[in-house]
């Protein structure tokens, strides 16, 4: 059963096509990561899933319930971070669960913090937080960690992974970090061209998923080629 | 010290000094201009003058009941001049038919200079309390009024965008996003209209009134005492300047969450 349907997607801003006949399908449980230069219209497609933006054409539909995370936290400034997870219950067992999702992405301790004394980081988390407290079965991640240095990011990777895995989650990643399509997913898909399409699909060995000792050289290569970008690997010869 | 660092960077107390000088200079032009009779006395009171005025008004219990007269006249126009901009600022914010149904009109009231409303509304409502605390109502209205419209049109579309992803709409939106985060804006609409509130508070009784510091003004002219014109003047100014420093505390109180430069 699939948690993403994605069919025929065409979306154009005034007329000029950002990509035309789409079709992608994301199994329930599974992890893609979309990655592909800057304005290829990666997060143009997910904002489509999430009815943030309406379809030229086609249809992108998700199937159950949906947490978006922005490339930016996005928290409403008058809150403090508790009052932020909070603001997305509905209901009494989902404010039951705040305190769980703060202990989840480590934010026990800044759980009375207004958004303007969090680093980078833990507003970040915050904005994990609130999304988690629906406890969704799909996430549709923008960017997530592309505000973050790098250390936090490697941090927030790992929370995020076994966040994914507790969840039994779908995850619909977009990215522009080679490494991190390549540590968080099953499938990566890479889009590309004006209109885009998707120009390869890539599935990472069992093996080596969320693992940060697998040897990927060669999947590497294959997305970096497909980037455009010219591996600077050392080719001499013993 | 050379007077090129004082001008880059005064130190705290170098600043409160300079900005000193000119109040005492005219202070002291004034005790000079009474001492040596530069002026009539029935055209000019000295600062002694003054104190002793408001001393004798307040002994008679008159200062108590001009003042609460003011006061209550400028926060009861204030206060329906809040609610009502605040009813009316949200549905022109908010809704699309709102604003094209009432904006244009209230923009064309706005360009009226609300002094004009004068003598309609004494016609109308008479020379009692309702025609001053409409007037002061009107003065208010506008500040606080653009103000909100301004804050609703400008809040961030991105924390709009999470509440739709949260599937948080309509007057859900409004009261738990959109309001809370235009408190800023409205606030500082609030305090420009406090402050329109006393001006147009003069104005009210300047033309009709028995009581009220305005009452004051117009006696004093009309019974020729310097002394009672410029007690009045030393109370608005007071009165003014307390409002407006009230305002600003709750200001920092409410809206302590926002990460601006100051």
């Amino acid at each position: 059963m699939n948690a993403i349907n994605i069919e025929r997607l065409t979306k154009a801003f005034d007329g000029k096509p950002v990509f035309v006949d789409l079709d992608l399908v994301v199994a329930q449980g599974e992890t893609v990561a979309v990655l592909g230069p800057s304005g290829c219209g990666k997060s143009t497609l997910l904002r489509c899933i999430a009815g943030l933006e309406r379809p030229t054409g086609g249809t992108a539909r998700a199937e159950g319930d949906v947490g978006y995370v922005f490339q930016e936290p996005r928290l409403l400034p008058w809150l403090n971070v508790e009052k932020n997870v909070r603001f997305a219950a509905r209901d009494d067992v989902e404010r039951a669960r705040v305190g769980g999702v703060l202990g989840l992405t480590g934010l026990h301790d800044a759980a009375r913090l207004l958004p303007k004394q969090l680093s980078g980081g833990m507003a970040q988390r915050t904005a994990l937080a609130r999304t988690l407290v629906r406890n969704p079965s799909i996430l549709l991640l923008d960017e997530p960690l592309a505000a973050l240095d790098a250390l936090r990011r490697m941090d927030l990777q790992a929370a995020l992974a076994s966040i994914i895995a507790t969840l039994y989650a779908t995850a619909l990643l977009v990215t522009h970090d080679v490494d991190e399509a390549l540590y968080l997913a099953d499938r990566i898909v890479v889009l590309g061209g004006s209109p885009s399409r998707i120009e390869t699909e890539l599935v990472v060995p069992l093996n080596a998923r969320r693992r940060r000792d697998a040897d990927l050289t060669p999947e590497r290569t294959t997305l970096l080629r497909a980037l455009g970008v010219e591996d600077h690997l050392p080719s001499f010869s013993i | 010290m050379p007077a090129d660092s004082l001008g880059t960077r005064p130190l705290t107390g170098v600043r409160i000094a300079l900005a000193w000088i000119v109040p005492v200079a005219l202070l002291l032009l004034w005790i000079a201009a009474g001492t040596f009779h530069w002026v009539q006395s029935y055209q000019l009171a000295t600062p002694q003058g003054v104190f002793e005025e408001l001393v004798s008004l307040g002994s008679r219990g008159l200062l108590a009941k001009h003042i609460l007269a003011s006061v209550d006249r400028v926060f009861t126009g204030f206060g329906v001049a809040l609610a009502l901009a605040i009813l009316v600022g949200t549905i022109v914010g908010l809704s699309r038919t709102g604003e094209r149904l009432l904006d244009p009109t209230l923009q064309a009231i706005r360009a009226v200079p609300s002094l004009a409303w004068v003598p309609l509304l004494l016609l109308w409502m008479g020379i009692g309390e309702s025609a001053k605390i409409t007037l002061i109502a009107i003065g208010a209205f506008f500040p606080i009024y653009v103000n909100l419209v301004a804050g609703i049109h400008g809040v961030d579309r991105k924390l709009v965008e999470v509440a739709h992803t949260l599937g948080v709409r309509g007057i859900a939106l409004a009261a738990r996003v959109i309001l809370p985060a235009t408190l800023p804006s409205l606030l500082v609409g609030a305090r420009i209209g406090l402050t329109q509130a006393w001006l147009f508070l003069v104005a009210a009784e300047l033309l009709a009134a028995t009581r009220g510091l305005g009452f004051m003004l117009t006696e004093g002219q009309q019974i020729s005492r310097p002394d009672e014109i410029l007690s009045a003047i030393l109370l608005l100014a007071v009165f003014g300047k307390l409002s407006e420093m009230g305002m600003r505390v709750i200001e920092a109180r409410l809206t302590g969450w926002t990460d601006s430069f100051r």
